[in-house]
């Protein structure tokens, strides 16, 4: 990748030959003529220009500095020379400057330069990153939110108006962006692939056919860094399976799972939004869409993910679809932005209506249409753009679903914590009782704010005072992690939700559950108590006070006083 | 006939004999060394340099390594003699040993690109 650095370089020297010529020769023609015409000294004997002070004239002349007739006034001769190197020497310069400038504004140029500057930039980052390929409203959203985590990424994107608002957005990190297509190998090298810093790889552009040749690339140059592809169709999401990409996010399919869960088991739901969230904010609401007779408008890849996801949870769907062709079986066909289409479909007998266009103008006139029609009736709309959220919010809508989110939703904790990311996947599977308890007690031990979800490893590196315990035969529990560094009998705000041994998984593990070493755990709790809890992890004299509540003394003076103090005892 | 090779083989190879003109002669006798055929030596062999730019093949990138050596001898050269004769007011026999000796190391240079230049036309086979 130097040779885009050295690309600048020569196409630098390549266009600036003819104009340093130009300037050689008229700088040499001016000297050779200077000492060349006879002078006369100011007694009046012939003299010459030598040719250290020809090209010192010379040099003042051209840059039209002038100092004058030095070291002796000129003949007539060599004014008559002189006035022409004027002229000859300042066209030469002019010639030169210009063609600088029109370099700076050629686009094979500025290309050149701004791709030398992004490898530099990128090679610079010195903490662990990801590769974000596709900035679009997932791709945003996503980056936004790693920024706030304090995770560094590199963007790709095919469209310069993406990389330009990327480079205007206030995102605290330095984040290097350059406008290019992603699925070229050496664009995905220039942002770093080969970097031993580089953590991951996010291919959430578009276009699917990217996506896979990007998770390909990535496979095939860093097996062993994760890659997490964002897929429309089936046959993406198979195609990457095949090879191995880490992880497959089809958008349509997420959401409508989603969807069907805020209606079985709406706690879920909420878990997910709620420990993906940054710590202190305002806990969402749960909502509760009611299970009956739906309208669902529009019959593309999420309105048939809608459908299928509704009807499995019992609910009786009627869909609403502008092209005959796309249009399933009993479908009405029409827009469901109108009331004729709307009655047809039964809009006055149903609970609610899914308006799941890819348009937000079309989502919101058909919710408007449908709230005519049947004011009572429950609404859930796609919103498409972030941009639109201010309409959406003032629309209210009951059940605002963000496709873009849903994706970050899945890729952040698989980004942040891979632990909380295998959580999720095994809540998914739990029941409506389950997880509405666990809801309640995030509730209760965090008072209305989001919590904070972190994850270590009982190993040297992340809880050292855990690990050497644990190495020695020493026994310590999940309850004695629990208990505050400066008071043990105080309890921290925290849960435990996941403890993962080899292959084996245990949710929500009890209280006298004993660590072994490798074992992953998965807490969380109020905003701050990680910082808590990481004194014990860390620290061998707080650990040993909250196992056992003895306060080891520090130091050898104190140690050797208080082992005197026991054998006295 | 390829005229930008032809403008190239000739400033390479006049950069070549404008220097060895300049070192040939007694290398203690002013009267063998004249300032204009240095002067002619650094102008050739500067454009010899400038034309050498923004080739991007390794034989390209040896030949202006070899240009710039010879640049830097020829520029020395001028350097010490202007130094010597004007600033510290001594004569042309005094420093003119040095001069020459600068020029022969440039006159190297040259040589090597020369020989280069040869090498490449008889690896051209056409």
């Amino acid at each position: 990748m130097d040779s885009a650095l050295s690309r600048v370089l020569f196409l630098f020297f390549r266009r600036m030959r003819a104009p340093l010529i130009v300037l050689i020769s008229a700088y040499s023609i001016s000297v050779l003529g200077l000492v060349a015409i006879p002078g006369v000294d100011d007694a009046g004997n012939p003299w010459h220009f030598d040719f250290f002070h020809a090209f010192y004239f010379v040099s003042f002349m051209g840059s039209t500095i002038g100092f004058g007739e030095i070291p002796y006034a000129f003949t007539a001769g060599q004014r008559l020379w002189v006035s022409f190197c004027i002229f000859f020497t300042v066209i030469a310069w002019l010639y030169a400057i210009g063609r600088i400038f029109s370099l700076m504004q050629d686009p094979a140029f500025t290309r050149a330069t701004t791709e030398a500057r992004f490898i530099m930039a990128v090679r610079s980052i010195s903490q662990p990153f990801t590769i974000v390929c596709g900035y679009g409203e997932s791709g945003n959203l996503l980056v936004r939110a790693m920024a706030q985590r304090n995770l560094q990424s590199v963007v790709l994107d095919k469209v310069q108006a993406n990389i330009d608002s990327l480079l205007l957005e206030n995102l605290g990190l330095d984040i290097p962006g350059f406008c290019c297509d992603a699925s070229v190998t050496r664009h995905l090298l220039e942002a770093g692939l080969r970097n031993p810093r580089c953590r991951s790889v996010v291919a959430i552009t578009d276009i699917d056919d990217d996506n896979v040749k990007i998770a390909i690339t990535a496979k095939l140059l860093r097996p062993l860094i994760p890659v997490i592809a964002r897929a429309g169709t089936r046959e993406a999401v198979d195609n990457l399976a095949s090879f191995n990409a880490d992880h497959i996010i089809n958008a349509y399919e997420a959401f409508g799972e989603h969807l069907a869960m805020t209606q079985r088991t709406p706690s879920v739901h909420l878990l997910h939004a709620w420990l993906i969230s940054l710590p202190g904010r305002t806990l969402q609401l749960p909502v509760t869409p009611p299970v009956g007779k739906w309208v669902i408008c529009g019959y593309g890849r999420f309105g048939s993910s809608c459908a299928r996801y509704l009807e499995a949870e019992g609910n009786e769907v009627q869909v609403i679809e502008t092209r005959a062709e796309k249009a399933p079986d009993g479908a009405i066909v029409g827009r469901g932005t109108e009331a004729g289409p709307l009655i047809d479909a039964g809009i006055r007998d149903a609970v609610g209506i899914i308006a799941g266009t890819n348009s937000d103008t079309n989502t919101l006139s058909a919710i408007m249409t449908a709230r005519e029609l049947n004011p009572g009736v429950y609404i859930a709309a796609r919103q498409d753009r972030r941009a639109d959220t201010e309409i959406f919010q003032a629309a209210g809508i009951d059940l605002i679903m963000e496709p873009s989110r849903i994706i970050v939703w899945r890729i952040l904790p698989l980004l942040n914590t891979p632990l909380l990311s295998r959580f999720l996947r095994l809540l998914r599977s739990w029941g409506e009782d389950d997880a509405h308890e666990l809801c309640e007690r995030v509730q209760a031990l965090c008072g209305g704010v989001t919590p904070e979800t972190w994850s270590f490893d009982v190993d040297p590196d992340s809880a050292p005072a855990v690990y050497a315990a644990v190495d020695q035969g020493g026994e310590v529990r999940i309850r004695d992690l629990q208990r505050t560094p400066t008071d043990r009998e105080t309890d921290l705000p925290c849960i435990p939700l996941l403890l993962s041994r080899g292959d084996s998984n245990h949710t929500l593990p009890g209280p006298d559950m004993a660590l072994d070493r490798g074992d992953r755990l998965l807490f969380t709790g109020r905003a701050g108590t990680r910082r808590a809890m990481s004194w014990t992890l860390q620290n061998p004299k707080a650990l040993e006070y909250v196992v056992t509540g003895n306060d080891l003394p520090d130091g050898t003076i104190w140690r050797w006083l208080a082992k005197r103090r026991q054998r006295a005892a | 006939m390829n005229l930008e090779k032809v403008v190239f083989g000739f400033f390479i190879l006049l950069a070549l004999t404008l220097n060895f003109g300049f070192v040939m002669g007694d290398i203690e006798n002013p009267e063998h060394h004249h300032a204009y055929e240095l002067y002619a030596a650094i102008i050739v062999s500067l454009i010899a340099t400038v034309l050498k730019f923004g080739d991007r093949s390794h034989m390209g990138a040896v030949l202006l390594a070899t240009s710039l050596v010879a640049d830097l001898q020829l520029l020395m050269a001028a350097f010490v003699w202007a130094m010597a004769t004007h600033v510290q007011g001594g004569t042309d026999a005094e420093i003119i040993p040095s001069v020459v000796s600068l020029a022969g190391g440039a006159l190297l240079a040259n040589l090597a690109s020369g020989v280069l230049l040869i090498i490449e036309t008889a690896a051209l086979r056409r």
